[in-house]
């Protein structure tokens, strides 16, 4: 099983052991991930505000790479699954569009069929992997955890783009896999709403009162973590946390953890090569949970 | 129910509603569960209405036309907003069940009625008639087919909250504009009559920009997921920030973020996210940055914080050459 691996800025920024764990975890599953080299940014929504075309041109370039190497995409953020999907959708839509940014794109001889298959690591484990082939190698069922599921609203909506429709096990990956690893779902409604971050330079106080919501919301349903599939979601979650409870004036305290250092523990593989000392709101707590599993 | 066919099927189904009275003794909200019958081709509202007519009178809900006209009916059905009448009652069932609740982001009067006066409010806000500037034309206004074909979409808007419900701002920010009103004034700044003989509107564009106007949307696409009339408001409220930068309104974090971006990408092909909020708030901004100094030596603690020394993509040529073509 072999992909066209796009890793996505945060992973190589702000994130780091969201890279190194989500490597981790597919050699161990024998997935085996070509990266982009020349791939660019996707856009993640914001350049697109300015200069929609050239977003879309920007992730046809990445697809025709993709292509190139002959694998499906393979994203390990909920954003940049979202912002593919949807340049894929307009693309795939208008073949005058296709064309027209296809015509962009001769310079570098590259070329885009105008369909591909983008598929971030949550779907993958579901739906190419395979729950059959994941359980048996679990060595450290997740037992006693208790955890709830944060998608990214770039993996959740628009429900069209993101063929959601059509593979409605999408809908549910995160909680499937919290409950297939021996860990006890903790789900709330936050779990498909917005962390914040998009707005966190532009009006701080509302983004930092959605931080303390969502995470406020499953401590006090007795939560040990928060998983999500976005490293951006992940920058303000965790990152932002402790500004977010001074501004709410409580604790909160709420380790939040990347996909791949879930199923990395589940995996056999320690916390400290998943990268969990990086956290900026301790995970020692969930480790020890870990322990007595 | 206009059952008129004979191989109608019948189903037994759990209505579940968040009930509430404001006039009660102890006001609070309850979930209550109906069990009754409804056809195939039901719609949510039909099977709301039945329970209404056969087993609680008091059950109280808005409805008027039945056929995603009106407005009247929207609620939050499993959690997302929507039209109880738009939305057929086979599709809503999960495991024998259909779960209904008001509309979020207002208050509620009882049951599934909820109070419109702030929706309102907010459509004031933006002025909802055409503002022309300059000379009078000697006859009427001209304006286009194809723009009025474009302004179709966002007229479609039936005014009936289920975006509001949903907004995800709304929800820890009362003041926001929110997407019906500002996708409303994207009915007005994107009219050739409105604004100047351009048909830039801007004024319009300086008061949306405002706070509590249309940077303050997080792109979470929840109000596009749950109009029921395509009106992708978030898509206008897009398109609003376009308009605003296109007409020089730039001086602001939200059109320096989105700039900032380009420029970024547009030199070493991926994200620089230490430049990025220096940017965005402006360089001599010296609170707004010292205000991401904890978070910043917490990181740096953490072996958490990106490079100094941001590095290139391969062949990034390639995209300056693109961005560069791409933004005249």
């Amino acid at each position: 099983m072999k992909f066209a691996f796009y890793p996505g800025c945060v992973s190589r920024g702000g994130c780091p052991e969201l890279y190194s764990a989500a490597n981790l975890v597919c050699d161990k599953l024998g997935i085996e991930l070509e990266e982009m080299p020349g791939a660019s940014c996707t856009g993640a929504g914001v350049l697109q505000e300015k200069n929609r075309l050239l977003g879309d041109i920007l992730n046809a370039r990445t697809f025709a790479m993709a292509e190139k190497i002959g694998s499906p995409i393979m994203t390990i953020c909920s954003t940049c699954q979202g912002v593919m999907a949807q340049a894929r959708h307009r693309m795939n839509a208008d073949a005058d569009y296709l064309e027209e940014i296809n015509s962009h794109l001769a310079d570098e001889d590259l070329h885009f069929s105008g369909d591909i298959e983008i598929k971030h690591l949550l779907w993958v484990l579901i739906e190419d992997y395979g729950l059959e082939k994941l359980l048996p190698l679990v060595t450290k069922p997740l037992k006693g955890m208790r955890l709830s599921p944060f998608y990214g609203c770039y993996i959740v909506r628009p429900t069209e783009a993101l063929q959601t429709d059509d593979n409605p096990e999408r809908k549910v990956a995160l909680e499937t896999l919290i409950e297939a690893l021996g860990a006890t779902l903790v789900d709330f409604e936050g779990k498909t709403r917005c962390c914040g971050f998009p707005i966190l330079t532009i009006n701080p106080k509302n983004s930092m009162a959605m931080v303390a919501k969502h995470t406020a919301e499953v401590k006090d349903l007795g939560s040990d973590a928060m998983v999500t599939p976005c490293p951006l979601c992940h920058l303000n979650l965790d990152g932002f946390q402790p500004k977010a409870a001074s501004q709410a004036g409580r604790s909160i305290d709420m380790p939040i953890i990347h996909l791949p250092q879930m199923i990395g523990m589940a995996l056999g593989i320690a916390p400290k090569d998943l990268g969990m000392k990086r956290h900026i709101v301790s995970t020692q707590k969930l480790e020890l949970k870990l322990q007595e599993a | 129910m206009g059952a008129s066919r004979e191989d109608v099927l019948i189903m037994n189904v759990t209505i579940k509603v968040k009930r509430f009275d404001a006039d009660a003794e102890k006001p609070e909200s309850y979930w209550e569960e109906f069990t009754t019958e409804v056809a195939d081709n039901a719609t949510v509202l039909d099977a709301l209405i039945q329970v209404r007519e056969d087993q609680d009178g008091t059950l109280s809900l808005r409805c008027s036309c039945r056929s995603a006209i009106c407005g009247s009916c929207a609620m939050r059905i499993n959690g997302q907003g929507g039209l109880a009448c738009k939305t057929p009652a086979v599709d809503a069932v999960i495991d024998g069940t259909i779960t209904v609740e008001p509309a979020g982001n207002m208050p509620v009067i009882k049951d599934l009625v909820t109070n419109f006066d702030g929706f309102w409010d907010k459509i004031n806000q933006v002025t909802p008639y055409l503002q022309p500037q300059g000379p009078e034309p000697e006859a009427e206004y001209i304006a286009s087919n194809e723009s009025m074909l474009h302004l179709s979409g966002v007229t479609a808007c039936i005014m009936c909250g289920s975006c509001v419900s949903d907004c995800t701002v709304l929800e820890v920010d009362p003041t926001f504009l929110g997407p019906a009103a500002l996708a409303k004034a994207y009915r007005f700044t994107a009219d050739p009559r409105d604004g100047d003989e351009d048909g830039v509107s801007l004024d319009r564009l300086k008061d949306l920009g405002q706070k509590s106007g249309m940077w303050d949307c997080t792109r979470c696409m929840a109000c596009v997921t749950a109009c029921p009339k395509g009106v992708d408001p978030m898509d206008r409220i897009m398109a609003l920030r376009e308009q605003a930068m296109d007409a020089g309104l730039t001086n602001n974090n939200g059109a320096r973020h989105a700039e900032a971006f380009v420029e970024l990408v547009g030199h070493s092909g991926s994200l620089d996210e230490l430049k990025l909020p220096v940017k965005t708030v402006g360089i001599f901004n010296v609170p707004a940055l010292l205000s991401y100094v904890p978070v910043g030596i917490r990181s740096l603690r953490r072996g958490k914080l990106p490079s100094l020394f941001h590095k290139k993509i391969e062949g990034v040529e390639n995209v300056r050459r693109l961005v560069k073509k791409l933004e005249k």
